[in-house]
């Protein structure tokens, strides 16, 4: 039932259009311009207690045009296709133009650092997938979990499947494009005891269907989670060390990206302003991107202004031994792109990785964390206080689940008190890691 | 109050005559959505043109303008829900999207179409193009007055960002029910953030409002001057923090803004949707009480000019003042069509989508605790040692447990019933029907914040407004550091 789409052609169609959004830029007095154009097509479906929900169809466009003038700077973005609005866009950016001061740090990536090796990563997977099929897919992804004895309902499995063209092209001539699909299948659950309802859920993501997890297993991963928090407790007030989930700790990279990036550093708004080359984590802790990996989540040969990506190793034996910048940010800090304009791709840890059992019993007494709430982060400073919910574990051996419980520190301090990443590798995202185990934080509970 | 002909009229010629049809052709459209078995569906369709200058270092770096529209079609049978859309507004889209949604059920009785009743409604805010307020010049001198402004009032402030950005959005909605409505919704919003940098210690303050107005009421209220003048206030404030305790204490959370509490610890949990399911922690209290007394909880979509205001919803349901909690007990669920009419009531009003590109729900507008009869300073004296909260980040809820948190980003201690010294940021943490149950004083001091609440459900964030007097929760778990 879901409509063809044709990659390639799409893929050809985005090429002319940023290629002639080019031309008008440049006919109508810009200086230089840059286009970034996707398509995206995908089918989204849910179940509950073993019904059909909804059945979404989903079709997104759009066009961004950025044009300079001199060292001025203008952009504007719509999501019609037509011949007409492409015009209007590109007259808007210039119209805006006008009026944005001069920034000598202003335009375009440097021609010489534009992509030339532009291989095929391999992350456009199609899956040719009925809306039958689908539902299908999340029925028996609920059902597993509902088999479960102690479940008593379901909030629903979900199943989206997608695939999409992205274009980015500039005035150097540059022009690169990729192909891409994302598929993933989740579920949540609910228990109910004398205490109240708990819900967790499970879920599996891939760029290609072949290496999503099995449906039943996610339901039953599922299952397994929100049985587990029935019959929480508060944990005890007092500082004491915090054990990271894996996915959690993937956050945590992601707040160290936050504050190695250029834009954060160039408005003094990151606790890691002036830091290159001072440590950070112990020594035996390294922190790679590797953006080129074949098939992985957010690889790319480009970046957000076309130039060549390349592996950066932003920790190095525990040392910040690079920022995040883009051309810009760059410039605005007298130094050269790390060609992450638009992020981190593919986030890789160098340490060496611990048993989640060796971990629980290096930890001792403490909080072992499954759950964050809420946005505690304060980039500036490096604050860090977050809700919470997880286990209580003593000598080792976890006692009994634990919630309504907040983990406060300062991430500065928090990366240096690493103590181990586990073995127990989360691979769904771009960052993989491990468990983090880290010493003295302040639990605040009962 | 805006003649809601008039609005008609303009989303007519905005978002129908440029693809060649009229409010006629909207009955065949609605025929390809009206398959076989499918008990209602409706029409979306939007256009909005986003306008956002941000000034760093003294001058305005980055401008950028947004034009999005289409249409959004949806077929309902029973619990299941079909959907489609497409950017472009034409006879064929409305053909392809139609046959799409209504294909999730192939069978059963085709109802007929209803005739069409053009929705009356009040209007809450003038239906205008709220860029056009301004001039592009004056739009820079509002981003650069903010940074002086800035500059000017403490040495220590040594970065200023500023943004304005606003929003021109035209719908209309045709549903089989009968429904025809259209509304012209404005959306302003001016921030200023600053960094501070004092005896090696930096620290960030930041403020911010807006509405449904046209951008040149902003400039009218000198918001450039106050919310300079209080982003610096915060940073200032912030950087003689000492560490927040850590432990369960009573919480006193200022008027305005803190209403972040209302919205996380009892609104999400008061949506129709999650009650029918059965998975919000108050699912099945109707008529119990889930808060002390003294506490009255509505959402008001009625508010003049405010950010979650709404004159009509998204499914073409006037915004209305409904009534959630009355002196502690539970009165209320917002509602939209489906779940209104799967529980057997009415539609309040909240239904809300992020685009025509996603799907309706229910959704808070502008989520308000009424005021009570504390003097605020009395609140603050009755504390022995607590924490006092007048400013927030952003917060979360878990509806299925109840447990919620929100971020203060301003804090103070209270000591002997005085504020003392500032403390940084904590996270606070509770339990919604017990964190209302412990709700021992309320101020008379009621007051709505001042225009920056974006809410977030299932990926589609809409924007909200909050409001609440001073009140005393007498015990909060506070995720500080000091233990």
């Amino acid at each position: 039932m879901a409509q063809a789409f044709d990659a390639s052609a799409q893929q050809a169609l985005l090429i002319q259009r940023a290629e002639s959004a080019l031309a008008m830029a440049k006919r109508m007095g810009a200086d230089a311009a840059e286009v970034g154009a996707s398509v995206d097509q995908g089918i989204g479906v849910s179940v509950r207690q073993g019904e059909v929900e909804t059945v979404e169809l989903s079709r997104d466009q759009g066009i961004a045009i950025t044009v300079y003038v001199g060292q001025r700077k203008g952009s504007a973005s719509s999501t019609d296709a037509g011949e007409a609005s492409l015009l209007a866009t590109v007259e808007k950016a210039l119209a805006i133009a006008r009026y944005t001061g001069e920034d000598a740090a202003a335009g375009l990536a440097d021609a010489a650092l534009m992509a030339t090796d532009l291989p095929d990563l391999k992350v456009h997977h199609p899956w040719a997938l009925t809306t039958d099929q689908a539902i299908e897919l999340a029925l028996a992804c609920e059902q597993a979990g509902r088999d479960v004895a102690g479940i008593t309902q379901s909030d629903g499995a979900s199943l989206s499947s997608g695939e999409g063209v992205r274009v980015y092209a500039n005035s150097h001539g540059f022009v690169g494009t990729q192909k891409g699909s994302r598929h993933s299948l989740s579920c949540m659950l609910i228990a109910e005891d004398a205490q109240g309802m708990q819900r967790d859920m499970d879920y599996t993501s891939a760029r290609d269907p072949a290496e999503l997890a099995d449906p039943a297993m996610v339901g039953r991963e599922a299952a397994r989670r929100t049985l587990r928090r029935l019959g929480a407790k508060r944990p005890p007030t007092g500082t004491y060390p915090v054990l990271f989930d894996p996915s959690l700790a993937s956050g945590l990279v992601g707040h160290l990206m936050g504050a190695l990036a250029g834009g954060a550093l160039y408005r003094q708004a990151s606790f890691l302003c002036d830091r290159l080359n001072t440590p950070l984590f112990p020594d035996w802790f390294s922190l790679e991107e590797r953006p080129m990996e074949v098939g992985a989540t957010a690889s790319s040969p480009f970046d957000g202004e076309g130039v060549q990506t390349r592996d950066n190793r932003f920790i190095d034996r525990g040392r910040i031994a690079s920022y995040m910048l883009s051309s810009y940010s760059a410039r605005r800090l007298n130094m050269t792109t790390t060609g992450n304009a638009g992020g981190a791709r593919n986030m890789r840890i160098t340490a060496p990785l611990t048993r989640h059992a060796s971990l629980l019993s290096q930890m001792g007494t403490g909080v072992w964390v499954t759950e964050l709430m809420g946005q505690g982060i304060n980039g500036v400073t490096g604050d860090y206080s977050r809700g919470a919910a997880g286990f209580w574990v003593e000598d080792g051996v976890v006692q009994y689940p634990i919630e309504e419980f907040t983990i406060a520190g300062n991430l500065e301090r928090m990366f240096g008190g690493l103590v181990g990443v586990g073995d127990d590798i989360d691979r769904r995202g771009s960052i993989h890691s491990g468990s983090w185990l880290i010493d003295g934080m302040t639990v605040a509970g009962s | 109050m805006t003649d809601q002909t008039s609005d008609l009229q303009t989303a007519v010629s905005i978002l129908l005559t440029p693809g060649g049809l009229d409010l006629d052709a909207l009955d065949s459209g609605l025929g390809y959505a009206m398959g076989a078995g499918v008990d209602y569906a409706d029409l979306y369709f939007q256009r909005t043109w986003q306008e956002g200058w941000v000034l760093e270092d003294g001058e305005v770096k980055e401008a950028s303008y947004n034009i999005d529209g289409g249409v959004g079609v949806r077929a309902l049978a029973g619990e299941k829900t079909g959907f489609a859309y497409s950017n472009q507004i034409t006879a064929d889209a409305l053909v392809d999207t139609g046959r799409t949604a209504s294909g999730i059920v192939r069978s059963g009785k085709r109802l007929p179409g209803q005739a069409v009743k053009p929705v009356a409604v009040a209007s809450y805010y003038a239906g205008i193009d709220p860029l056009a307020g301004l001039s592009a010049d004056e739009k820079v001198a509002m981003l650069k007055d903010a940074d002086r402004i800035a500059r000017a009032a403490d040495p220590s402030v040594s970065q200023v960002s500023a943004s304005l950005s606003g929003t021109y959005e035209v719908v209309l909605v045709r549903a089989s029910d009968g429904t025809l409505a259209a509304d012209i919704r404005p959306l302003v919003r001016f921030n200023v953030s600053v960094i501070a940098v004092k005896n090696g210690r930096r620290e960030r303050g930041s403020a911010g409002g807006g509405g449904r107005y046209s951008m040149s009421r902003l400039r009218d209220e000198q918001v450039a001057e106050r919310y300079a003048k209080e982003a610096v206030r915060q940073a200032l404030v912030n950087l003689d923090a000492v560490d927040a305790p850590a432990g369960q204490m009573p919480v006193v959370l200022g008027a305005g803004w803190p209403g972040i509490l209302l919205h996380e610890a009892v609104g999400h949990g008061l949506e129709g949707d999650f009650n029918r399911k059965g998975s919000s922690a108050f699912a099945g209290r109707m008529g119990q009480r889930v808060a002390s007394k003294g506490v009255t909880v509505v959402d008001d979509a009625t508010l003049s000019d405010g950010r979650g205001s709404l004159s009509v919803d998204d499914e073409g349901t006037p915004g209305q003042y409904t009534s959630l909690i009355e002196d502690g007990v539970l009165t209320g669920y917002m509602q939209d069509k489906l779940n209104a009419r799967l529980m057997g009531m009415a539609p309040t009003g909240n239904a809300r989508r992020e685009s025509f590109a996603h799907l309706p729900m229910p959704r808070m507008t502008n989520t308000v605790m009424l005021a009570g009869q504390d003097a605020p300073d009395d609140i603050i004296k009755s504390v022995k040692r607590g924490i006092y909260a007048v400013s927030f980040g952003g917060g979360q809820v878990d509806i299925t447990s109840g447990k919620f948190v929100f971020s203060a980003s301003e804090a103070y201690l209270i000591e002997d019933g005085r504020v003392t010294a500032p403390v940084k940021g904590a996270t606070l943490i509770g339990n919604g029907p017990e964190a209302m149950s412990q709700v021992s004083m309320i101020g008379h001091d009621m007051a709505l914040d001042t225009g920056i609440g974006v809410c977030g459900k299932e990926g589609q964030g809409v924007p909200v407004g909050v409001g609440q007097p001073t009140l005393k929760v007498d015990e909060l778990t506070v995720g500080g550091t000091q233990s």
